[in-house]
Parts: structure tokens; C-alpha cells; sequence
């Protein structure tokens, strides 16, 4: 019980110290020089990638300070995913945040700090293993976002949206909270490795641990966004500067997907008739109102939102599919396939918002559709990644995004819900229409906006790199199909 | 299966996409001539690495030849394997074949982002091939569904007035039957316990109301992509905003995509779902043949006109299949190879009168033979090409498809063959008002006759279409093998 193991928290502990020293650092440095805090978080998150990677070769399962935290190599990969997921926020984000002057004068570099702080509160999720370090984890990260989200004091929309948020997901935490002392009173521990031992003990009371799990449901649907729990998502993504709505949208899905397969697949297996039931409701609804209100929207970060949503949908149709007993890496792994909808979902989005922020400058935000009108004129290059995002999230082979929906297709098949895959495909054919508007829209209209397109170096690579990626992902899509899957396995089996 | 030792099926799929990305790469729209000039090697190249399939091809061999087989998803046991019998080979040849076209009717015609353009067509081009040549479920449907990316773009930058609409019906029409045949490819995949090789589902024993569903499934795909009646109604808008290349390469090859697929996937994978529901399958067929022929008889609009007379043709075609005879269904192979040459014709044809007057209207012509002499007798081959007659390829395949039709029953042969007199009806009809008579206005009065690249390309047609009129051996003796061994799969019955 007594053991620390420092090094299973080694990205955590690393990234922590690293924010106090940024922080520090940040107070000396002046607005001209507020860049090297901008590289200096970047390098960051790099690390703390790159010491998780390390943990990911181990691909062993490492408890640390007495079973609150896991390092499994879901963990690691999650981890991975999500440093360099708001690594590559912040370089999409420079520009757009210096032209608002959000990093500089009186905040200074607080933004930066901040955005930290998010990744440090999902990495604490995404490891784990103890309700109340969940609810830690999920604490920092929200409280930092909410501050994210009110960063623009002076603007209203974005008070609106922070106030929204701030409620919401106090509810949600509130909600998640409640389910958790449910769980907690039915079995006497907050441990889940110990929950999942007593509950498989049979000697619980069932209806106090439906009630917990059903208030524990609600919560995490809530952070994920998912139907009928959607309600903050569009506000939110609308109302809040355009890389906040990143910070927001991206690497914190990875972790809302840790913290929901550690809750429901890790510590109530045997609760999964009943949750299963839930998702599928919670995901049918998420793909019907997301792909059907998506359509009716002008604004491209809403129009984002409800594609979320409906995404949402299909990620817990994989959770909803996976096979909880005798997971053996065999291909029907419902939970490896929407790991890897997730981390491909995020990639996906990150290129998307870095585009708006792109198209965005002083005083301008590009964030109606119409704004992409002729994109293709202006910037051939740029349309082509924005097509490539776009065929992704539709699900078109040969991006990446296809592959994503394959593999949580053939999870739902694999189960023998023949209906619940045909209702997903005809919902994907409904989201299709509004990702080809943004293509007819950059494609076949006339630009009026014949403005330069001003693009640094590091965002041109940036946003190259990730268009790249989705192709490259879609043409071999087998290794982290693989990754994802394998690290499944290996962490449901300890 | 014959193993190759060079790999000329992933030259023939690469080697079009290669000079595509290449062309949109580096293309400069200030200097189109260069891009243009690239474009037509890369076409050119890319189909003479096509040609050694047709000499090294074995006529005799049963079973797929130029075989490449690799891992490529390994989790899901998905391989990137290729490979042509007589079936498809000569359509890996025809869309090579077809692009040069593409790119040539292009030439002075494109004039805004010609790189986009021909690299657009290009990368069609090898997807197109490749999906004529996957022998896996899965890297069928990402090439199959992959072309629908640069049609899209192409019909929707490039095209006429109503282009937004007509892209966004024809990705959506064509995206929702795809997707019901996923649904359909996953299916089979866990009843073949864990494998995508269409050659192994075609083996697979399957219960009547499984076949059904997954034929029904597959025919959504197919149909919407043949097209049949009645969800064919994408075709005729595609084709008029579409611009001229756009409407070469679905007329000629694209419609090919789903009719392939019928001999592919369900008529091996399903034989007893096949026969079953051969009666609905010809009904349709016949439908398409009589009545939308009947609509291609009042239309206004030559590309229209065109393009019913497209779907009536491919009508013949889904009619030859399910005759289940070797003279009905080889028959429907070399009426699509041929379609392939005479439908892209008729609309390089059209494409070369809209470039010089703007309009695509019937009415606004007449007298043209008087102005473009030379133009009208290529234009009265093609429409007799069009119509059957004898002599040029459009024959060989209708009276294929009807003879066999006669084998399998006299009244569904008669009714068929009563398309030959409609097709005949809208094809000289076309040319007698668009060709013959007096110059009816001063636009054709200025009208200039073909310079040398028009008069190239529709030559080269024009021999193509003559000589698989008069010599069709090397077309059928090819398939002749491919298409007695899938009879006879057909023929037994897959339920036990």
C-alpha cells in the first residue's frame, strides 16, 4: 500500500515541475519575449510525450502511490496523444492569440500556463485508478478550461459561454460525484480495482449500484457531450475564443474516453448489461441530433459542435461493443476500435480549428462557413488539407477517418446489432451533406475575401503535417490500429 | 492463380495517381502548356503500362492471373491484393485507355486550374483501375468509394450552372448505396470467419435470406452506380453540369464500376439470391431499356439525351447478366466495353459543338454537316454506334445480349430487342436535327469545322469502335474463360 513508484507518474511529475518553472520564468519575461514561454511550454508537452512513450515500450501495468494511479499502456498511448494534441494547440494558436493580445500585457503568459494545467488534469484522469484522483484529474483540467474559456473578459459572447460552461460542468463534476458515492457506499472502497473485486463478489447491494452507475453515466456524458447531454457543447464551442474552443474540443475527449473506460469497462464489468443499454441510447440520440441539427448551422464552430456530438455517437457505439469477457485481441475489440476513433477524432479536429485560426486574423473571426468561400483560389494548399479534414470526419476512405468508422462497424457487427450499424451508416449519410457543404464551399464559390492568406512557418508545418497524417493513417491505417487495440487488451487483462 | 513476378497491376493503379499528385504538386496555372503536356505523358504512359496485361494475358487460364498479394491492415486481416481475369482485364486497358481522351478534350478547353483538373482526372484514373483489379472486400470499397472524391470536385469546380446541385446529389446518391454494401462487406466478413478475399466469399455457403439481404445490400450499391431504374435520376444531372471530361469518364467508366460489381460480388457471393430475384433484376433491366429509352426520345438537351441513352445501354447490360448464359452475359461484358468507346464519343462529340457554340440545346443547331463536314461523319458513325448497327461495336454486344435473351425467354429477347429500334429512334433522330437540314441560324453559320486535336481523338475512337465492330475475338476470347467458370459457379447452389 506504502509504495510511491515515482516512475509510473514520471510524465506527470515532469510536466508539473515544468509548469512551476514556466511560471516562474513567464514573470520575468517581456511581451516581446513572451515567445520563449510559447517554446518552452511546447517543449513541455514534448517531453512529457516523449517520457510516456518511453513508459509505453515497458507495456507493462505499474500501480503508483498506494493503486490511486495506473500506468498501463492505454495510459501511455492516451498520454502521448494528448501532449502532443495540445502541443499542436498552442502552435496553431500563436498567431490568433497574439493578434487578440491574449498572451500579452496584463495576463502575460498566463495562457499557456493554463493550457498546462488542462493536460496535467488529463493525464491525472487518463492514469486513474482511484474515484477520487478521477475526480482530482477532472477538477484541474475543468477549472483550468473554464479560465480558458473566460479569458476574454471583455468579450461577452465568451463570458456567456464560459458562465454556460462553468455551470454545466459543475453539475456534471456534482452528478459524477454523487454516482461515485453511490458506488462507494454499495462497496465500502474508492480503489476500482477493489470495487471491481467486491461487486464480482456478488455481495452488493444491486439497485444502490444501478442508481451510482446511472448518475456516474449521466456525468460522463455530460463531459463527452453526448445527447441528452449536449446542451453546453454548441454555446460553448461558439463562445469561446477559437483556441480555447481546441483546447476544449481536442485532447480533452482523449481523456473523458480514459476516464469512461476506467469507470464502466475496468471497475463495473458487471454492471455491463446495464450501461450497454444506456450508451446505446445516449448514442443513438447523438448521432440523430447531431448529424440532423449540423445541418441547419451558418456558423462553422457550432456546425463543429454538433459534429462533435454525433462523433460522440459513434465512439460509444465502440464502447457499447466491446467484449468485456475474454477480451483475447482477437479483431472484435470494441473498445480498441473507439480508442482509435478518439485519437483519430481529435487529429481530425485540432487540423480543423487550426485552419479557422488560420483564416482568422486581427479583428476577424472566420468563423462562419462563408468564410471559406473560395478557399481553394487563396490557398490551394490549405483547401486541400481543409478537404482532406472534412472527407475524414465524413468517414471517405481513403482518410483516415473511414478507417475509424470501419473499425467500430465491424465492433457493432461483431456483436450481431445488425440494426444499430445501419442506423449508424444512414446517420453518416445525413453528416456527409454538411462536411461537403464545406468543401462546395471552399471549392465551387467565388472567394470575397481576397485577403493573403498569412500563414508562419511553424503553422504551415503544422497544419501540413497533420493533413499529411491523415493520409498517411488512411492508407496504413494497420500499426495503431494495432496500438490501440493491443493496449487495450494488455490493460483490461492485468 | 498465376503469380506475377512484376508488379504491372499496381503500375497501372499508381503510376495514373502518381502523375496526378505530381501534376496538382507542381502544376503552375500560369503556365498551363507544361501541365497539360505532363498531364498527356502521364495519361499516354500510364496506359501503355496497361498493354503487357492484354499480351501477357492468358485466355485459357482459369482463375485470376498478375496476382499481387501483400498485408496491409493486418488486425482485421485485410490484404492489398490485385488481380484481373477476363472479367475486368479489359477495363483496367479501357480507363487508361479513356483518360488520354480526357485529357486531350481538355486541352484549350480547361483554362481555369488546369492543374487541378488533370491531376483530379488522373488520380481517378488509377482509383478506377484499382477498382477493377482489388480482389479484397475492403480495398474495393476505399477505391470504389475513393473516385467519388474527384468526381465531386471535378462536376462541382468545373461544371455547368446548375453544378452544386448536381455534385451534391450524385456524391450523396452514389455515398448512400456504398454504404449499405459496407455494412453488407463486414457482414460477410465475420460469416468467412475474419476474411475480406472476395475469392474465398465467393465459396462461402450462405442461408437464401442472408443471400437476399446481402444481395439486396450490394444491389444498392450497384444500382444507384449502373445506374438502374429507378435510382438513376443522379445520372442525367451529373452528366449535363458535369464538364466534358467529367461526363466522358462516368459515361464510359464510372457506370462500369457498378456493373463489374454485379459480376464480382453478387452473382458469385450470391448465386441463389441471384436467381431468386433474376425476375425483379431483369424487370428493372428491361424498364431501363424500354421506358427511359422512351425518355431519351423527347429530350431537349443532347447531353441528356445522351446520357438516358447511357442508362438504357447499361440496362442491356444488368439485362445480360442475369440471362445467366454465356452469350447474354459476355454479351453484357463487350456492351460495356463498348459503351466505354461510343458513349465517350458521343460526348467528346457534344463537348466539341458546346465549345464553339455554348449551347447544348437541340434546337439551337441544325445544318452543322454543311459547316463541319468532317464533324458530321464522325458524328453519324457514333450515332449509328450508338444505335447497333452492325459493323460497329454497339452491335456486337446488344445482339449478344438479345440472343442469349431469346435462349432465356422469347418474350424478354423481344422486348429487348425492341430497344434496338428506340435506340436507333434517338440516336438518328439526334443526328438528323443536330447534323443534317439547313443552317438554321448564324451561330452555325460561324461554326469552324475540327482542328487536328478533335479530329485525333474521335479518329481514334472512331477506329476503336470500328474494329471491335468487325473483329470482337480478342474482346470475347478473353472473357470467354472468366465467364464460363462464373456460370457455372452461379449455377450451383450455395445453400446446404
Amino acid at each position: 500500500m506504502n509504495n510511491l513508484n515515482l516512475i509510473s507518474v514520471l510524465p506527470e511529475i515532469f510536466l508539473a515541475i515544468a509548469i512551476c518553472a514556466i511560471l516562474l520564468i513567464d514573470l520575468f519575461l517581456s511581451d516581446a519575449k513572451r515567445y520563449i514561454t510559447y517554446v518552452l511550454s511546447t517543449v513541455a508537452l514534448l517531453g512529457s510525450a516523449a517520457l510516456s512513450l518511453c513508459d509505453f515500450n515497458a507495456g507493462a501495468t505499474v500501480y503508483g502511490f498506494g493503486n490511486m494511479v495506473v500506468s498501463d499502456p492505454m495510459s501511455s498511448l492516451l498520454k502521448v496523444c494528448s501532449c502532443i494534441a495540445v502541443a499542436l494547440t498552442l502552435i496553431y494558436s500563436r498567431q490568433y492569440l497574439e493578434e487578440r493580445e491574449m498572451v500579452n500585457g496584463r495576463l502575460g503568459g498566463e495562457f499557456y500556463i493554463l493550457s498546462l494545467f488542462t493536460v496535467l488534469g488529463q493525464m491525472v484522469m487518463i492514469s486513474a485508478n482511484n474515484f477520487l484522483i478521477v475526480y482530482l484529474g477532472l477538477e484541474m483540467m475543468s477549472l483550468a478550461l473554464y479560465a480558458l474559456v473566460a479569458f476574454r473578459r471583455e468579450n461577452t459572447v465568451a463570458i456567456e459561454a464560459a458562465m454556460k460552461y462553468f455551470v454545466l460542468g459543475a453539475l456534471a463534476s456534482g452528478f459524477l460525484l454523487y454516482g461515485i458515492s453511490m458506488l462507494y457506499g454499495a462497496t465500502g472502497s474508492l480503489d476500482m480495482t477493489e470495487v471491481a473485486r467486491v461487486i464480482s463478489t456478488g455481495a452488493v447491494n444491486k439497485p444502490v449500484l444501478i442508481f451510482g452507475l446511472v448518475f456516474v453515466v449521466s456525468g460522463l456524458a455530460f463531459k463527452l457531450g453526448a445527447v441528452p447531454f449536449h446542451m453546453w457543447v454548441p454555446d460553448v464551442y461558439q463562445g469561446a475564443p477559437t483556441a480555447v474552443t481546441l483546447m476544449l474540443g481536442g485532447a480533452p475527449k482523449l481523456a473523458a474516453f480514459a476516464i469512461t473506460v476506467r469507470l464502466l469497462v475496468e471497475t463495473l464489468p458487471a454492471l455491463v448489461i446495464d450501461w450497454q443499454q444506456m450508451l446505446t441510447i445516449l448514442a443513438v440520440l447523438s448521432m440523430a441530433i447531431g448529424n440532423i441539427a449540423a445541418i441547419a448551422q451558418t456558423n462553422i464552430k457550432r456546425m463543429l459542435a454538433y459534429s462533435t456530438i454525433s462523433q460522440i455517437g459513434f465512439i460509444l457505439l465502440g464502447l457499447l461493443s466491446g467484449v468485456v469477457a475474454g477480451a483475447d485481441g482477437s479483431t472484435t475489440n470494441g473498445y480498441g476500435a473507439a480508442m482509435f476513433y478518439v485519437i483519430t477524432y481529435v487529429l481530425t479536429t485540432l487540423g480543423m480549428f487550426g485552419v479557422i485560426m488560420l483564416l482568422s486574423r486581427a479583428g476577424f473571426e472566420a468563423d462562419n462557413i462563408d468564410d471559406f468561400k473560395g478557399l481553394n483560389q487563396r490557398s490551394p494548399w490549405f483547401a486541400l488539407v481543409t478537404l482532406m479534414l472534412m472527407f475524414s470526419l465524413a468517414g471517405v476512405p481513403p482518410v483516415v477517418g473511414f478507417y475509424a468508422k470501419l473499425s467500430v462497424l465491424q465492433a457493432v457487427l461483431s456483436t450481431g446489432q445488425v440494426w444499430l450499424a445501419i442506423v449508424a451508416v444512414m446517420f453518416s449519410l445525413i453528416g456527409a451533406f454538411y462536411y461537403l457543404r464545406v468543401v462546395k464551399v471552399m471549392y465551387f464559390d467565388e472567394p470575397v475575401d481576397n485577403s493573403k492568406i498569412v500563414a508562419s512557418k511553424d503553422v504551415t508545418i503544422a497544419l501540413s503535417i497533420n493533413g499529411a497524417a491523415l493520409l498517411v493513417l488512411g492508407l496504413v491505417p494497420g500499426p495503431l490500429m494495432t496500438a490501440c487495440a493491443a493496449a487495450i487488451v494488455k490493460t483490461l487483462a492485468s | 492463380m498465376m503469380q506475377s513476378t512484376f508488379p504491372l497491376l499496381s503500375l497501372a493503379i499508381w503510376l495514373p495517381v502518381a502523375f496526378g499528385i505530381f501534376v496538382i504538386a507542381f502544376g503552375r496555372d500560369d503556365n498551363p502548356n507544361v501541365v497539360r503536356t505532363v498531364s498527356l505523358l502521364g495519361a499516354i504512359v500510364s496506359f501503355l503500362a496497361t498493354l503487357p496485361l492484354v499480351s501477357r494475358f492468358d485466355n485459357a487460364a482459369h482463375g485470376m492471373q498478375f496476382v499481387e498479394k501483400f498485408k496491409w491492415i493486418d488486425i482485421f486481416n485485410i490484404n492489398y491484393s490485385l488481380g484481373v481475369d477476363g472479367l475486368s482485364m479489359w477495363f483496367v486497358v479501357l480507363t487508361a485507355f479513356i483518360t488520354i481522351f480526357v485529357v486531350i478534350a481538355a486541352w484549350e478547353v480547361i483554362e481555369k486550374r488546369v492543374a487541378q483538373y488533370m491531376g483530379a482526372f488522373l488520380i481517378l484514373s488509377g482509383l478506377m483501375i484499382g477498382v477493377f483489379c482489388a480482389l479484397d472486400g475492403l480495398l474495393f470499397y476505399v477505391f470504389f468509394e475513393s473516385t467519388l472524391i474527384p468526381m465531386f470536385i471535378i462536376i462541382g469546380v468545373w461544371g455547368g450552372a446548375n453544378r452544386v446541385y448536381a455534385s451534391i446529389k450524385f456524391f450523396l446518391y452514389t455515398f448512400f448505396g456504398s454504404l449499405l454494401m459496407l455494412v453488407a462487406l463486414l457482414y460477410l466478413y465475420f460469416k468467412s470467419g475474419h476474411s475480406f478475399d472476395i475469392l474465398a466469399w465467393h465459396t462461402l455457403p450462405l442461408p437464401m435470406d442472408a443471400q437476399i439481404l446481402i444481395f439486396l445490400a450490394f444491389l444498392m450499391a450497384f444500382a444507384v452506380k449502373v445506374p438502374m431504374w429507378p435510382v438513376h435520376t443522379w445520372l442525367p444531372d451529373a452528366h449535363v453540369e458535369a464538364p466534358t471530361g467529367g461526363s466522358v469518364v462516368l459515361a464510359a467508366i464510372m457506370l462500369k464500376l457498378g456493373a463489374y460489381g454485379f459480376l464480382r460480388f453478387s452473382l458469385p457471393i450470391t448465386p441463389d439470391a441471384s436467381h431468386y430475384l433474376s425476375g425483379f433484376m431483369i424487370t428493372l433491366s428491361l424498364i431501363a431499356v424500354i421506358y427511359i429509352g422512351l425518355v431519351a426520345l423527347v429530350q431537349t438537351d443532347m447531353k441528356k439525351l445522351v446520357a438516358y441513352s447511357s442508362i438504357a445501354h447499361m440496362g442491356f447490360v444488368t439485362l445480360g447478366f442475369f440471362m445467366f448464359n454465356d452469350m447474354a452475359v459476355q454479351g453484357g461484358i463487350v456492351q460495356m466495353i463498348s459503351h466505354g468507346f461510343v458513349s465517350g464519343a458521343m460526348f467528346l462529340c457534344i463537348g466539341v459543338l458546346y465549345d464553339r457554340m455554348h449551347t447544348r440545346n437541340i434546337a439551337d443547331y441544325g445544318g452543322v454537316v454543311n459547316k463541319m463536314p468532317k464533324f458530321a461523319a464522325f458524328f453519324i458513325l457514333f450515332s449509328m454506334a450508338n444505335a447497333g448497327l452492325p459493323a460497329t461495336s454497339g452491335f456486337v454486344g446488344e445482339f449478344m445480349v438479345i440472343l442469349g435473351a431469346v435462349k432465356f425467354n422469347f418474350w424478354i429477347g423481344m422486348l429487348a430487342a425492341t430497344a434496338l429500334i428506340l435506340g436507333a429512334a434517338y440516336s438518328l433522330w439526334l443526328a438528323k436535327r443536330v447534323i443534317f437540314g439547313e443552317v438554321t441560324n448564324h451561330h452555325v453559320a460561324e461554326l469552324t469545322d475540327i482542328n487536328k486535336r478533335e479530329f485525333l481523338m474521335l479518329g481514334v475512337l472512331a477506329i476503336a469502335v470500328l474494329a471491335m465492330g468487325l473483329y470482337p475475338a480478342p474482346f470475347t476470347d478473353a472473357m470467354q474463360t472468366s465467364v464460363t467458370d462464373l456460370l457455372k459457379h452461379v449455377s450451383i447452389s450455395k445453400l446446404n
